[in-house]
């Protein structure tokens, strides 16, 4: 399959000059090149796999660290919507995570409903929630959103902390702090299982990622684009800036709390210590690591997040070392790959490539010559 | 053709336009003047950026101050800024069909409309190209793509020409000036490149401190007296 593409890299390349002036009717056509397909299709073969495999490659303390890289991409990528795309820097991702998962445990103690719907219901509350939220942050922007929201998330943690995460109590909170038994919360019955609740959480998370995309793809997009290179400039284009940036708002909180959802029903015990305000800074130095502008780099961010932390506590190694590591990453992403660990790896990778075929060639060339 | 009159706009004690009249009839008018005199501000108040203090901007009828700011896009007012801004993350089609699709054109192709954008500045370029890979002047001709496309009736360029050699300065040249034939659209120009200013204005207005000092047919403006000392005069004492 690789050969395959590198042929057909090689036969396209003496086209554009002869295509040039017939681009403009040739771009439909160009589009469904085969080289085009060559991405999504290496994406779900990989997804496929994963869904497939790790199962039953992994133990379940590792079935259960992917499933919340699955989840916790969704959040990663919200995030980098938010800060790549848009150019808003949110620090209360956390904050609305634990907002959809609150939301959705209440349903799911209240409520018979299918877990498909809790969670729907969990993005729109949250959605309605968020956006609310972040109705006086759009007034403002750089350090001054990211601080009003790191407020806000600060606050919105006290307030869960407060009236406690349900745990089938009754009453608007369902929480019943006498209980002796708590009740774990429900989850999909057709993924009960750990292995299956994580192939849940991927389609789940691949259905949000489908669903930036189309947003990514289109006029919102397009408007966002805008509006990160030069807010006076989308005006001048005629984007209402508001309108796009209340969007952005709603789309990210709505992922993220069916992102909230998915915790609630992967870890079935949600207490105010599963949150804390720590969380989003966190969340922001992984999506920075990963790259706010791609949606590889959110996989990567929460791999980052979720796979690591759960290998160390595995090693035994302490947590803390994650938080230095982290720290040294954004600051090595701040001044040499403003892209991210993504667009960063294939560029290293090609220049440790030259270099080791430099190495190896030489002796040889050194030896023609002196022969 | 657009009518202001009496414009006065005022940041705390700094004047920058001070009772400024003047009528924009058709075709490609420029707009000239030292550094300071009030170009950009008097841009900023047709984009509403800025709210003057006093004065009635009349745009084929149409009091276009009480349009908010991204409603004035719809109507058709178009610029370009100093500051580049084709997003250099989309592609060369993306960047013109953002502005198409918040335009008020219905009915037409918009892809039609666009490629016929890339293709009327002379954009010689693969439409899906992302602006990033692209050279500075074809950067520059984005933006006027951008400006043009999708029935705009004013546009305003803003220094169009800067930092562009000659030759690119030619091409820009021809596409400015073929704009309010093609498009309809009445075109004001910012520049302090004389020669494209001649080259493509018949009709000049020359501020200066805010003020508007003479007006008329490019050649003779270029030639009065007071433009001599307010504009050359400045470029003689910094030479």
């Amino acid at each position: 399959m690789m050969e395959g593409a590198g042929l057909k890299t090689a036969e396209s390349a003496p086209a554009p000059e002869s295509t040039e002036a017939a681009a403009p009717r040739g771009r439909a056509a160009r589009s469904l090149q085969p080289r085009a397909l060559v991405r999504p299709a290496v994406i779900a073969v990989l997804v496929l796999v994963a869904l497939l495999f790790i199962p039953s490659i992994f133990s379940l303390y590792y079935v259960d660290a992917w499933t919340q890289v699955a989840i916790y991409s969704i959040v990663t990528l919200g995030l980098g919507v938010l800060v790549g795309r848009v150019g808003m820097v949110s620090l209360g991702q956390g904050a609305v995570l634990a907002m959809g998962a609150w939301v959705a445990a209440r349903l799911l103690f209240a409520t018979g409903l299918p877990f498909e719907v809790v969670l729907l219901a969990a993005g729109l509350i949250t959605m309605l929630l968020g956006t609310v939220v972040g109705l006086p942050a759009l007034r403002m922007s750089g350090l001054y959103l990211a601080l009003i929201t790191l407020m806000l998330a600060g606050a919105i943690t006290v307030a869960l902390a407060t009236i406690n995460f349900p745990n089938g109590g009754h009453g608007f909170t369902g929480y019943n702090g006498a209980t002796v038994h708590i009740p774990p919360i429900r989850r999909p019955s057709i993924a009960t299982t750990d292995p299956a609740f994580f192939r849940y959480s991927v389609v789940a998370a691949i259905l949000m990622f489908l669903l930036v995309l189309v947003h990514l793809r289109g006029r919102p997009g397009r408007a966002w684009a805008a509006i990160r290179q030069s807010e006076s400039a989308a005006l001048a284009g005629g984007i209402n800036t508001t309108l796009y940036k209340l969007w952005a708002f709603a789309l990210v909180s709505f992922i993220t709390g069916v992102a909230g959802g998915l915790v609630a029903g992967s870890y079935r015990y949600l207490n105010s210590l599963t949150f804390s305000t720590q969380d989003s800074i966190t969340l922001l130095a992984v999506v920075l690591m990963g790259g706010t502008y791609s949606m590889t780099g959110a996989v990567v961010a929460a791999f980052l997040l979720k796979f690591l932390q759960a290998l160390l506590n595995d090693w035994g190694v302490s947590p803390d070392w994650l938080t230095i590591l982290f720290g040294i990453g954004v600051l090595q992403v701040l001044t040499t790959a403003p892209r991210g660990i993504v667009e960063q790896m294939p560029k290293d990778l090609a220049r440790l490539w030259r270099l080791l075929r430099g190495l190896a060639s030489r002796p040889a060339a050194e030896r023609e010559g002196t022969g | 053709m657009i009518e202001v009159s009496e414009l006065t706009v005022r940041f705390g004690g700094v004047t920058p336009l001070d009772g400024m009249s003047v009528r924009f009839e058709r075709g490609t008018c420029g707009l000239i003047g030292p550094n300071g005199a009030g170009k950009t501000t008097f841009f900023n108040v047709l984009s509403g950026f800025v709210k003057p203090v006093a004065g009635q901007i009349t745009a084929y009828g149409e009091d276009l101050l009480k349009m908010a700011h991204y409603r004035r896009a719809r109507w058709g007012v178009r610029r370009t800024f100093q500051t580049e801004q084709a997003i250099e993350e989309l592609s060369v089609y993306d960047n013109v069909a953002m502005i198409h699709e918040h335009s008020k054109v219905t009915g037409s192709s918009r892809r039609e409309d666009v490629l016929g954008a890339i293709e009327f500045v002379k954009l010689d370029v693969d439409p899906n190209a992302k602006v990033g890979t692209l050279g500075q002047a074809e950067r520059r001709l984005v933006e006027v793509a951008r400006a043009v496309v999708g029935k705009p009736r004013l546009v305003l360029l803003d220094e169009p020409a800067a930092g562009l050699p000659d030759e690119e300065t030619g091409v820009l040249s021809d596409v400015i000036q073929a704009i309010p034939q093609h498009m309809g659209a009445l075109v004001i120009l910012v520049d302090h490149d004389m020669s494209l200013v001649s080259s493509c204005c018949e009709m000049t207005a020359v501020l200066d401190f805010g003020r508007l000092i003479a007006s008329g047919p490019t050649a003779e403006v270029l030639r009065d007296e007071r433009v001599m000392r307010a504009y050359l005069g400045t470029e003689e004492v910094i030479a």
